[in-house]
């Protein structure tokens, strides 16, 4: 009997060897990342060497920052002795020095806690709108900024008064109330402009309570009416309503209310508002209003109506043809002529409402975007439920079209802040260039430009860029395809 | 058989024009129109008044009176004796200068950075980012006025450019040193360049207003006759292409007809470049360009550049991979899939958002303001403005030129869109 072969059958597993040296941990990251091809390999050093060159030349200089000094030249002295004769260093003390023009302008400085405090209500009022469903960051951002906006406080606050106590409670029952029953915040977010304004600007409180009496008168009206002539009639008579208050009897009811209980904060004029402070009550004015403005130009240049569709088509195109510095030169020069004789307006509040005018036209196009990438299905499936053009508008079509254009929407509002640095042209105190050109004109610091532009630069930058990430959360958390 | 037609007609009633959809839009466009109407009579009214409280009145007769005013950039000949109508061409087109040099650089350095910022690199990848979000989140105008600042205040003064005997015979250099082989020099004053002389120009002719170059024409038509003959080429490869199914090497042909014509007239024409040479206390020859041109142009390009990256990436991640895939399926080549397949589609994409950055750019060219370039804005709504004190004329007009060339660009744009939109059912 032959004897049987047995082929060689392997009954244990080998060894698990270890990937070769190129292929795994660092080397095989930087092989794929930095050097996989000879084009990369360049590019990769030449990367290197430009960083090289870049710190090289930048390190010292940040390194060697002075923070306490009265003039360039001290800090130049300060400079070449603790680091020798060709040292360079920044000279961070105009900012330390200066700080509060950047930030105030020449609003008075016992009352800087009027801004500080309008600032820290901004987040709660806009909290219920900009986290409405994520607790967790709703909660995030208002402790943050109760414990910001009070230190805040305690720096800006007349020391030994008991104004910081009171306010330090305002903010910490606000907290309250946004961890308890957020939903209740929705009334500071309808009350906050009138609030900010009387905040910033000062003056009696009942002017601005009246004007929300006109508010509210609007509000009655198309509550009463809607059922019985339509969204549109009802506003319109609403608006009408409103402006009549506002034209009789704002005046005498505000005058009346202050004479019997006199209540209000010393007034500050506009021409001391400057810096970021300037900025930012333009910017988030102007983004505020032009999103439904903006909403309703879109609306109309989709209108089937040929003469709503005409003049809002010719509101874009011209607001968009012409740049920003136009109007802003036509607010501050040629209103005198288009306005009655002898009327004489804010420049704040006229700037402010050409550059919302300006962004408007931009969110329109935006809007009109959104609009034309929703399937005409959808207008369809509304008319099909009955529902009438409004109810549409509100419920299917809106949500839907807005969620498309947050990208741009946020762009938009991210240039319009940007932008906001142009009213330094009319006269303004805009961060960038008003307030900065006022610093270096100062003897003591004359010839400085990187410290106040690194710093100006650097706020921008911030408030910009957690804008554009903020509507990267926001178009995830719409995300409702699945793709 | 009673059908729905059958129905009775309603007899019209006022209160349908409130609640019936036929006439609501009628209604409420009569009464837009009439708001409108009064709207804009109420604003005329208001100018006729102030002007005639202002003893002041409306036309623009003003423009043909003498300017009085030097502007440093001219493109066509302008002395401070010509009209204020002609320093406002003059500023239109300082305007379309900047603006144009503006796009071409932005977008060359734009398609860069966004390429880049695609590439598999890393390190590339992350600085393009960084250079992105950097420039994208701080103003324009920041930009603008540092890079001002900074050319007229760190550049050396013209006087440390002299060498004098004493420094030749000691052996010291300048203190400062121009570049590039002694052709550019950079000083706190402006840029000076080389500028471009012909030795054998062919002379001109003066008809009227407009002056002929007849150089300068000669070089277009050779320019123009050049490519139409290259294009001739190509059409003449494809047709063989159609006809044999091989295309005919065309590459030293076209180069050929593209360069030796053009290379022949310079060289005729005797063209050569004329240095800046330091001389007393500044640079003579050459051509001077002012700062506020040069950080206007710098900032404008550094700042559009992010966005058309931006445009750019976006138009590329478009196109699905399946595309390159079906082309290299089909036997295509990496170049002519990238010619043939991936372009014709990602510019699709790209084109039309880059001609309102382009847009764009054209209107941030405004903002020379900061830096006092007198371009549109700075002759007729500034100096033009301010001497003449017609805010109203001045500002309507120079909206309306501004309105015109925006219009100009979106119509290029809306010619474009309809030529490449995808033809659908």
């Amino acid at each position: 009997m032959a004897k049987s072969v047995t082929p060689f059958v392997r009954d244990a597993m080998l060894p698990q060897q270890s990937p070769p040296l190129t292929e795994k941990g660092a080397i095989k990251w930087l092989r794929e990342n930095l050097f996989s091809g000879p084009l990369n390999t360049i590019l990769t050093l030449l990367a290197i060497a430009a960083l090289f060159l870049l710190i090289k030349g930048s390190l010292p200089w940040w390194l060697h920052g002075v923070w306490n000094a009265a003039s360039l030249g001290e800090c130049r002295s300060i400079i070449s002795e603790s680091f020798g004769e060709t040292a360079s260093g920044a000279c961070w003390a105009v900012i330390r020095e200066r700080w509060h023009q950047f930030i105030f302008g020449f609003y008075p400085p016992e009352e800087y806690w009027r801004p500080v405090l309008a600032f820290a209500l901004m987040f709660f009022a806009l909290a219920p709108v900009l986290f409405s469903e994520s607790r967790f960051g709703r909660i995030a951002l208002l402790s943050s900024v109760t414990v910001l906006g009070i230190v805040c406080l305690f720096g800006v606050t007349p020391a030994g008064g008991a104004l910081i106590w009171v306010l330090s409670a305002v903010l910490l029952g606000l907290m309250a109330v946004a961890w308890a029953a957020p939903s209740k915040l929705l009334i500071l977010s309808l009350l906050f402009p009138a609030l900010a304004f009387w905040l910033l600007w000062g003056g009696t409180v009942w002017g601005p309570v009246v004007v929300l009496l006109g508010f509210a008168a609007l509000a009655l009206v198309y509550r009463v009416l809607r059922t019985y002539i339509g969204v549109v009639m009802a506003t319109a008579l609403g608006f009408v309503t409103a402006c009549l208050w506002w034209y009789f009897a704002q005046g005498p009811v505000s005058a009346k209310l202050q004479a019997i209980v006199p209540f209000g904060l010393q007034h500050v004029d506009s021409d001391r508002f400057g810096g970021f402070l300037l900025a930012i009550t333009i910017g988030v004015t102007a983004i505020v209003a032009s999103l439904p403005l903006g909403i309703l130009l879109a609306l109309g240049r989709r209108s089937d109506m040929f003469l709503i569709k005409t003049l809002s088509v010719g509101f874009i195109e011209f607001i968009r043809g012409v740049p920003l510095i136009t109007m802003l030169f036509t607010a501050s020069l040629l209103l005198q002529y288009f306005l009655p004789p002898n009327t004489n307006f804010d420049l704040i509040l006229r700037v402010d409402i050409l550059v919302t005018l300006f962004a408007s036209a931009y969110i329109a196009e935006v809007v009109r975007g959104g609009l034309a990438a929703l399937p005409r299905g959808q207008y369809e499936a509304a008319d099909a439920l009955g529902l009438d053009y409004w109810q549409a508008q509100r419920l299917i079509i809106m949500p839907q079209a807005l969620k498309i254009s947050i990208p741009g929407i946020v762009s938009s509002f991210i240039g319009l802040f940007k932008d906001t640095t142009l009213v330094s042209f009319v006269g303004l105190l805009d961060p960038l260039k008003g307030i900065t050109t006022i610093v270096r004109a100062d003897m003591a610091w004359k010839g400085i430009y990187w410290e106040p532009y690194i710093f100006v630069g650097a706020i921008f930058f911030v408030i910009c860029f957690s804008m554009s990430r903020y509507s990267m959360y926001l178009e995830r958390k719409l995300k409702t395809d699945h793709r | 058989m009673a059908l729905a037609a059958d129905t009775p007609k309603a007899s019209f009633r006022p209160s349908m024009l409130i609640y019936d959809t036929r006439y609501r839009a009628i209604t409420i466009q009569v009464i837009v129109l009439i708001l409108f109407l009064l709207g804009v009579s109420w604003l005329i009214n208001n100018t006729v008044v102030n002007l005639a409280a202002k003893d002041r009145d409306f036309n623009f007769s003003f423009l043909w009176n003498r300017a009085g005013y030097d502007i440093g950039q001219q493109l066509i000949p302008y002395t401070n004796d010509s009209s204020h109508f002609r320093a406002a061409v003059v500023g239109v087109l300082n305007t379309l200068l900047v603006a144009a040099l503006a796009c071409l650089f932005a977008t060359i350095l734009g398609v860069v950075v966004g390429i880049l910022r695609l590439s598999k690199n890393w390190l590339v990848g992350r600085l393009m980012t960084v250079y992105v979000e950097v420039f994208r989140n701080v103003p324009l105008l920041l930009w603008i006025i540092l890079s001002y600042t900074i050319l007229s205040e760190a550049m050396p003064e013209p006087k440390d450019f002299k060498l004098t005997e004493a420094m030749i015979a000691e052996g010291t250099a300048a203190k400062a040193q121009m570049w590039l082989d002694n052709s550019v020099a950079l000083t706190n004053r402006g840029t000076n360049i080389p500028s471009v002389l012909l030795s054998r120009p062919l002379g001109g002719l003066e008809i009227g207003p407009l002056s002929l170059n007849f150089s300068f024409l000669a070089i277009i038509a050779v320019l123009a006759g050049s490519i139409w003959l290259q294009r001739t080429f190509k059409r003449n490869a494809t047709a063989v292409q159609e006809a044999t199914g091989v295309r005919p090497v065309t590459w030293w042909k076209s180069l050929l007809v593209l360069v030796v014509p053009i290379v022949a007239l310079l060289v005729a024409l005797g063209v050569h470049l004329e240095y800046p040479v330091f001389k007393g206390f500044n640079f003579k020859d050459g051509i001077n360009v002012a700062h506020s041109f040069t950080a206007l142009l710098i900032a404008l390009v550094l700042y559009s550049a992010t966005y058309i990256a931006e445009i750019v990436r976006s138009g590329v991640l478009a196109i699905s991979r399946g595309q390159s895939e079906a082309a290299f399926a089909l036997g295509l080549r990496p170049g002519r899939t990238m010619k043939l397949i991936i372009l014709p589609q990602a510019l699709r994409v790209i084109i039309p958002p880059l001609i309102s950055q382009f847009l764009n750019i054209t209107k941030n060219t405004s903002l020379g303001i900061a830096v006092s370039y007198l371009d549109l804005r700075g002759t007729l709504g500034g100096i033009t403005m301010n001497q003449t004190g017609r805010e109203l004329e001045c500002m309507l007009l120079m909206m309306l030129i501004y309105l015109i060339i925006s219009l100009i660009i979106s119509a290029v744009m809306n010619v474009f869109n309809n030529s490449v939109k995808l033809k659908e059912r």
